[in-house]
């Protein structure tokens, strides 16, 4: 079942183009990781999802309603939280939650104050004296304490301690049990890696790769290290091998998933003294595809 | 109501009432104590029809046309008539300022802010957010109005009827109303707050300058301004109403317009193009004395101009002067009559002493941004850096002292050059800028007074706000009220030789430089060694 869709998404500001053609699909019950450099077009294309900014072309679909013309019914089933929150400084994070709630047209529940205190954030201080990430936790006790069906978080933990983003993590978790729906931009890719079903990056503005995270693996490449008896003088030139280096009497490479038994094979032929492999991370996969020259 | 577009609106005004509960009480409290204290002192001063008759003879000149309005209800200039023509125009501009800055701070600086942005991915409309502002901003000037309306009539005085006091408030009420939904439609087409408080406040100057031009020469010129228009209103006389369903109309095209644009525009998007910044600092900017000017570079340039504006404005007055005095019995209570010196030269000491305590505001205001910067943390960013407290203190202490020194020039000049202008025996501008200059010791005494507060105890600097504003109360109204001696001679104000009704007075000038010198040595020791505040 699919929750969310945009076609063709395009978005000028100006002469500048935001998005070209983005396409992404979120599907009930799952967790959607969407990652990119800053400036990608991230939050442009989630402030269209929630019809704060107009497509230029293209159309964004959520549980079958229009983003722009149906933003005030489909923001009843929506939670949102942004990366950057900034709340009226002579306001207590209490009265902030409770007016987030009131908006939505929830009542105030247990689980707003349990919220709170996993969060171990105090609602009676004034918004003005609150850090970055106190700020944070006030629009993520709103968010998660709403029963909203679709959680639209934008890097929503870039001010939260270690603690607190596991606090996040379980919030996150007990919502996919429910079967809801999470899109989660993020820059932090462990987290992407621990919490997301599927992921797609955006680069400048086009969706550059989407899909499950292992298949996304088929495409990121193992580091190997490898001290052999004999040196290999080919190493460089075998195929699906990548930024050979030195380190003392061992050599430090990537090789391409795909290649992986070939150049197993090749190796062999000199004599391993030791071997290891490190996994394929998702940041492995993110930097090959922002630094955009290899490989493509 | 469009649920798209207005769901919620009831809901945010209430959160905008509930952010501005205090704000707008002591304003609203502000205006009303304003005009009854006004009227009373007006009634009190002015008892009877002959003082009122001469006192609107000295009210016939350029000068108090252009900055009140035009005269009317000649015949019998009443209290009420007096009210309105001296107050009116004043308040309904301050209600003008009041809109621009609450309505501009509800709307763009709350979307630029991003709290517009945690609103809009609730069920709340697209035009709620404007609307709720709106909403609770027409209430207020309303309410505004029907106060004081009221509060007039409870006063008392038989020239302040009814019908007139309704007016009164209604030219208050919709010159708010037309301010709230022109700054609304100003949200629209700037990106930023500050732009909108810029775009809304230099149409009101505008404003203010058509009319003031437009009364003095041209009828025709003035109906191209809305406070042309309410002071058209001719409040306590004739009570025309034309002018208040003017602006109500052109208020309401105003509040569409801004509807209009918001519901077609991108949240955080302007329709005018916001113009890139430099790219690279200027040598200027590359110091903590540069960067201290260039914080504060807008607020320099618009203070200068209007230290010389109000130093001219006050010398076009010179002119008329002696046979104003000479049938004002509250103005001679103020001088205090000294025998051989002219009334003129008398009442330009006083204003020496206004415009030196005026030209003080500016620079303690360029010495206390650095509390400001304090407290946001930024002042850290060059702590951290080789830059020691002294050269940081110091970089604004030189722009303080500069500044004042500047800012007090320019108004003598203005004085002096506009009042020579208008006299029929002049003074020499040299005798202007001397009276001026003796005035400096005294602003530094304020400064060092500020450096002091700065270094020891940074969170109660607003007293050095208070002592200029003691200063201003004893040695402007000193006469007026016959304050003791002492009470005058607590403010460093009061040790100013006049000039030039007096000579100068080495001993004291000296007296107070030593003790700014005190003063401005004690704080800096004390901003030396102490905690480094906010972050």
């Amino acid at each position: 079942m699919t929750v969310l869709t945009t076609n063709n998404l395009t978005k000028h500001f100006g002469k500048v183009q935001a998005l070209n053609g983005v396409d992404i699909e979120v599907r009930g019950g799952e967790v959607f990781g969407f990652i990119g450099p800053n400036g990608a077009g991230k939050s442009t294309t989630l402030r269209i999802l929630l019809g704060m900014l107009k497509a230029t072309d293209g159309e964004a679909i959520i549980f079958g309603k229009d983003a722009w013309k149906d933003a005030v019914n489909l923001h009843e089933r929506i939670a949102y939280v942004p990366g950057d929150v900034n709340l009226w400084p002579n306001l207590t994070g209490g009265e902030v939650i409770d007016l987030f709630i009131k908006l939505r047209g929830g009542k105030r529940n247990g689980r707003r104050d349990e919220l709170i205190r996993r969060f171990q954030l105090d609602p009676t201080k004034k918004c003005r004296a609150y850090s970055k990430g106190n700020r944070q936790k006030v629009a993520l006790v709103a968010a998660f304490s709403s029963d909203a069906d679709l959680y639209i978080l934008d890097e929503p933990t870039s001010g939260l301690d270690p603690l607190m983003e596991r606090v996040f993590q379980e919030c996150v978790n007990e919502v996919k049990q429910q079967g809801k729906s999470v899109l989660l931009s993020s820059h932090i890719l462990s987290e992407v890696e621990k919490l997301c079903d599927r992921v797609a990056i955006i680069r400048e503005g086009r969706i550059i790769e989407s899909g499950s995270l292992s298949d996304l693996r088929h495409l990121t490449r193992t580091q190997l290290l490898v001290e052999t008896k004999q040196p290999m003088t080919e190493l460089a030139s075998q195929p699906g091998v990548h930024h050979v280096e030195e380190k003392g009497s061992a050599v430090v490479f990537q090789v391409d998933s795909e290649k992986l038994d070939q150049v197993l094979a090749y190796i062999s032929t000199f004599g391993i003294v030791k071997i290891e492999s490190a996994p394929p991370t998702l940041e492995d996969l993110f930097m090959r595809h922002y630094e955009g020259v290899e490989g493509e | 109501m469009n649920k798209r577009l207005y769901a919620n609106t009831g809901v945010l005004t209430r959160l905008v009432f509930r952010q501005d509960r205090i704000r707008l009480t002591i304003w609203l409290a502000a205006f009303i104590v304003a005009n009854l204290l006004v009227a009373n002192a007006f009634a009190t001063l002015y008892p009877s029809h002959a003082e009122r008759q001469a006192m609107v003879e000295t009210m016939m000149n350029p000068a108090v046309t252009a900055m009140v309005g035009p005269v009317y209800g000649l015949d019998n200039y009443t209290v009420g008539v007096m009210l309105a023509h001296e107050m009116l125009l004043l308040t309904a501009v301050v209600v003008g300022v009041m809109n621009i800055l609450l309505v501009a701070r509800h709307t763009r600086a709350e979307e630029e802010d991003g709290r517009v942005e945690l609103i809009r991915a609730l069920p709340t409309g697209r035009l709620s957010n404007v609307a709720s502002t709106l909403l609770v901003y027409v209430m207020t000037n309303i309410l505004l109005a029907l106060l004081v309306a009221g509060s007039l009539m409870l006063l008392g005085i038989d020239s302040i009827d009814a019908a007139g006091s309704l007016l009164f408030g209604a030219s208050l009420g919709v010159t708010g109303i037309f301010f709230a939904g022109l700054t609304a439609v100003f949200a629209q087409l700037s990106e930023s707050g500050r732009g909108t408080v810029g775009l809304g406040m230099a149409v009101l100057l505008i404003a203010y300058m058509i009319r003031a031009v437009g009364d003095v020469s041209s009828e025709t010129l003035s109906m191209f301004s809305p406070f042309g228009w309410i002071v058209r209103t001719e409040t306590f006389v004739n009570n025309y109403w034309w002018p208040i369903f003017v602006t109500l109309g052109i208020s309401v095209l105003f509040i569409g317009a801004a509807f209009y644009l918001n519901a077609i525009r991108d949240m955080e998007a302007g329709f005018l193009p916001s113009k890139a910044g430099k790219k690279q600092a200027s040598r200027l900017l590359l110091s903590p004395f540069g960067l201290a000017v260039r914080l504060q570079r807008t607020g320099i340039i618009s203070w200068a101009i209007a230290m010389f504006v109000l130093g001219a404005s006050y010398g076009s007055i010179l002119g008329d002067l002696e046979s104003f005095f000479a049938e004002n019995k509250m103005m001679k209570q103020l001088l205090g009559p000294v025998s051989g010196v002219t009334l003129t030269e008398q009442f330009i000491t006083m204003l020496m002493a206004v415009l030196a305590m005026i030209s003080t505001i500016p620079a303690m205001m360029f010495l206390l941004k650095l509390k400001g910067e304090e407290g946001k943390g930024r002042a850290a960013h060059l702590l951290v850096r080789s830059v020691s407290r002294i050269r940081l203190l110091g970089s604004f202490l030189v722009l303080a002292l500069a500044g004042g020194w500047v800012m007090l020039s320019l108004a003598a000049l203005g004085l002096g050059v506009v009042g020579n202008a208008v006299m029929e025996e002049g003074i020499s501008l040299g005798t202007f800028y001397q009276s001026a200059m003796v005035y400096l010791p005294a602003m530094w005494v304020m400064l060092g007074l500020a450096v002091l507060l700065l270094g020891w105890a940074p969170k109660v600097t607003v007293i050095s706000w208070l002592y200029l504003v003691y200063s201003f109360i004893v040695v402007y109204m000193g006469g007026l009220f016959q304050l003791d001696e002492w009470v005058v001679n607590m403010s460093p104000f009061g040790h100013v030789p006049e000039l030039p009704v007096e000579e100068v007075s080495w001993m004291s000038l000296l007296g107070l430089t030593g003790i700014a010198v005190l003063l401005l040595v004690a704080g800096a020791v004390g901003y030396r060694k102490r905690d480094v505040q906010g972050g």
